[in-house]
């Protein structure tokens, strides 16, 4: 098929009279479009750019698509290059995940939490780990002390992660964990505690977010150098490719560099080219492409900027596929499925008429879903001051529900694709995010573009930029900058932080310490250290420390004194 | 006489890893004329209390949204009186800060603050004034 288009190509050769190319753009079409043009561009057309300062065209038609080719750029969904999207049926097949980002105090608390959204009709658990738990530090050290159970639930031990996971089958829902430098630790209490529940391991499902590099330029909580972090996580992924391999043990996250300010073309590429470095990780390490590239995911922000939004899904499909097929030939399809889940929300949300977020949230979540999400957080319109509380985590939920249930956007697959300004701007972002890898390739690679500061310094003046626009009002935010008022006196019925949870999930740290067997934990340790100064994989280490109720900070411990610690690039 | 450039330091204390708003600040401080000391994350409240004291700011900006601006705040205003500085230095608070605790932390001592969403036009005059205040009390 392919071949006869080509010939027909050929054939039809460029700008003939007789074109048929790309939807049969003739010449009557044409002359009828350049006149249209010349009637428009008498009226005075304000110009436009999309958040990345893309510039737009007032209208797409098929001769925007000249240089598209149906077959081999759009294609068809489930199939390469998955520019319609990864699975065959999309959202027909099956709705996506919706899992909204929760955690909170002690197990216990998220532990009830997760259990009244499954209630709600929430189909998968997202994991919000407090500060502590992802830097390694337990509850009871001292630099954890105005931390512990804050923005997420605080886990200790194992004993902590059965408690979270207590009469939730882990056989039936996934779960997504925000966890990066400690990924290792947290994914070996996970799969033991599936272990407990009887749960085979072919049965087990979900995602560790477990990617370092844009924790070193936007998140922040990194802990170890880059290299010794490299190989932590090329661990997880052998790990689980033998002992897990429907579990995703890296999701590729863009989501943080878009939310500290990059546009969505340097969102795309970024995550892209953190993505290739992973890649190359894995076979240096002699891991076989078509094996481990399936397990590998991405995570993002959805925007405001709808149509970008879309086309950068839709082209971060594409794009993927070809890098995969190019560069690292891959040939099972699953190796070249950028399969993506996203969080609506994030710093496009205002204080100021703070319900309107309801509203951003619901049209970045249509964004998602037009562009073929896989799984969505729907933030709560509170978030600009606290974690959401049970009403504003309800509507959150409800929100996504109602896409799913009550518009249709479901019954089709990929219904924007053959449209002709999303399918060019698919191109143009495309295009655009290939230039910047390019560029950061000619610099050395990720690594080193973080380590010198440049990524984390693009972003920022990015950041600062867009502030400014927003504040001359040149970027409208309605009820900022745009119909604004006099705030009322606020009433909010804020998330109360639970000021004793943290003296609780202390006591029961206690507990476990003088509870375990600890000439175990001694002997773990001792072990995880050896297997540190050598080459060998540390997953069976970690996980039998984690077995032996040793604590994420006593197990960091030991990795942070044979990795030392990563020194951040300050600078502005 | 020419008034020296007004030295502010922009800090991360505790674990939060959330720096656009730091970094945002810092460059609008920067674009006003000031001299601008960015920690970088991750610092205690006695690494900044220190640096602000080797560095000899006239304000220290905390930039905090993990919701922990409450403890770390009052530790920082502690480690400002111990080295008998509360008076020169002026203290800001910007981040997710819910509206019930600006009181609390204006008792403290803190000389603003800033919950998310206030504008630059806003905070850099704040710290401008602040800090000029400070230098007519002194003389």
């Amino acid at each position: 098929m392919a071949k006869e288009l080509e010939i027909e190509r050929e054939r039809a050769g460029s700008g003939g009279a007789d074109t048929i190319r790309n939807g049969g753009v003739d010449d009557a079409f044409a002359a009828a479009e350049r006149q249209w043009r010349e009637r428009v561009a008498r009226r005075d057309i304000p110009p436009a750019k999309t958040s990345s300062g893309l510039e737009l065209d007032i209208l797409y038609t098929p001769q925007s698509l000249r240089d598209n080719d149906p077959l081999n750029d759009i294609g068809l969904p489930g199939e390469y290059p998955f520019t319609r999207g990864v699975q065959p049926t999309m959202h027909r097949g099956r709705l996506w995940t919706m899992r909204q980002y929760s955690g909170f105090a002690t197990p216990k608390e998220s532990n009830q939490r997760y259990r009244w959204l499954l209630e709600q009709g929430q189909t998968g658990i997202s994991v919000a780990l407090d500060l502590p738990t992802q830097l390694g530090l337990d509850s009871d050290d001292p630099e954890a002390a105005d931390d512990v159970g804050r923005v997420g639930v605080a886990v200790d031990t194992l004993a902590d992660m059965e408690i979270l996971f207590e009469g939730i089958p882990l056989d039936r829902i996934s779960t997504s964990f925000t966890i990066n430098s400690t990924a290792s630790i947290l994914l070996a209490m996970y799969l033991a505690v599936a272990e407990r529940q009887g749960v085979p391991p072919d049965k087990i499902t979900g995602t560790t977010q477990n990617d370092i590099l844009k924790e070193y330029v936007s998140r922040g909580t990194w802990i170890f150098p880059p290299e010794p972090s490299l190989r932590l996580i090329v661990d997880t992924i052998e790990h689980c490719f033998t002992h897990a391999p429907r579990f995703n043990p890296i999701s590729v996250a863009g989501a943080h560099f878009h939310d500290a300010g990059a546009t969505v073309v340097q969102d795309l590429a970024y995550t892209l080219a953190d993505g290739l470095t992973y890649v190359q990780r894995c076979i240096d390490r002699g891991l076989k492409v078509d094996d481990f590239a399936p397990l590998i995911s991405f995570f993002f922000y959805t925007h405001n900027d709808f149509f970008e939004e879309i086309a950068k899904y839709r082209a971060g499909r594409r794009l993927w596929a070809r890098l995969m097929k190019e560069r690292f030939g891959a040939r099972d399809p699953r190796a070249q499925m950028f399969r993506f889940g996203v969080v609506c929300g994030g710093s496009t949300l205002t204080a100021q008429q703070p319900q309107n977020n309801i509203v951003r949230v619901a049209y970045q979540a249509l964004a998602s879903v037009l562009g073929g999400v896989q799984s969505m957080f729907t933030a709560a319109w509170d978030e600009p001051f606290a974690i959401p509380t049970e009403q504003t985590a309800e509507i959150a939920l409800r929100t996504q529900q109602v896409l799913a249930y009550e518009t249709g956007v479901s019954n089709v697959a990929d219904p924007l694709g053959g449209s002709y300004y999303v399918e060019a701007l698919t191109d143009k972002v495309e295009r655009e995010t290939r230039t910047i890898i390019e560029r950061i390739e000619s610099l050395g690679g990720m690594v080193a573009c973080i380590q010198n500061g440049f990524i984390q310094k693009e972003i920022a003046v990015e950041a600062y930029r867009f502030q400014k626009r927003v504040e001359n009002a040149e970027q409208v935010v309605v009820g900022v900058n745009r119909f604004a008022r006099p705030e009322p006196e606020r009433r909010l019925e804020l998330y109360q932080s639970d000021n004793a949870a943290a003296d609780r999930q202390r006591e029961s740290l206690a507990r476990v310490r003088a509870t375990r067997d600890n000439s175990r934990v001694k002997t773990a340790l001792s072990k995880l250290r050896e297997v540190a100064r050598g080459k060998d994989n540390m997953m069976p280490a970690i996980s039998e420390a984690v077995k032996a109720y040793a604590s994420v900070g006593e197990i960091c411990g030991v990795l942070r004194s044979e990795f030392g610690t990563f020194k951040e690039p300050v600078g502005l | 006489m020419e008034r020296s450039a007004i030295r502010v330091m922009v800090a991360k204390p505790g674990l939060d890893g959330h720096d656009r708003g730091a970094k945002i600040i810092a460059y609008a401080l920067r674009d006003a004329g000031m001299e601008v000391v960015y920690t970088g994350l991750r610092h205690s409240p006695e690494e900044i209390v220190n640096a602000a004291v080797q560095e000899d700011v006239e304000a220290v900006g905390l930039s905090i949204l993990s919701g922990a601006h409450l403890p770390l705040t009052e530790k920082v205003m502690a480690g400002l009186a111990a080295v008998g500085r509360e008076n020169e230095i002026a203290v800001f608070v910007g981040g997710t800060i819910p509206e019930a605790d600006v009181d609390t932390l204006k008792k403290m001592g803190v000389a603003g603050v800033f919950p998310t969403g206030t504008p630059l036009s806003e905070i850099v005059p704040a710290i401008r004034g602040a800090v000029e205040a400070r230098r007519s009390a002194a003389n």
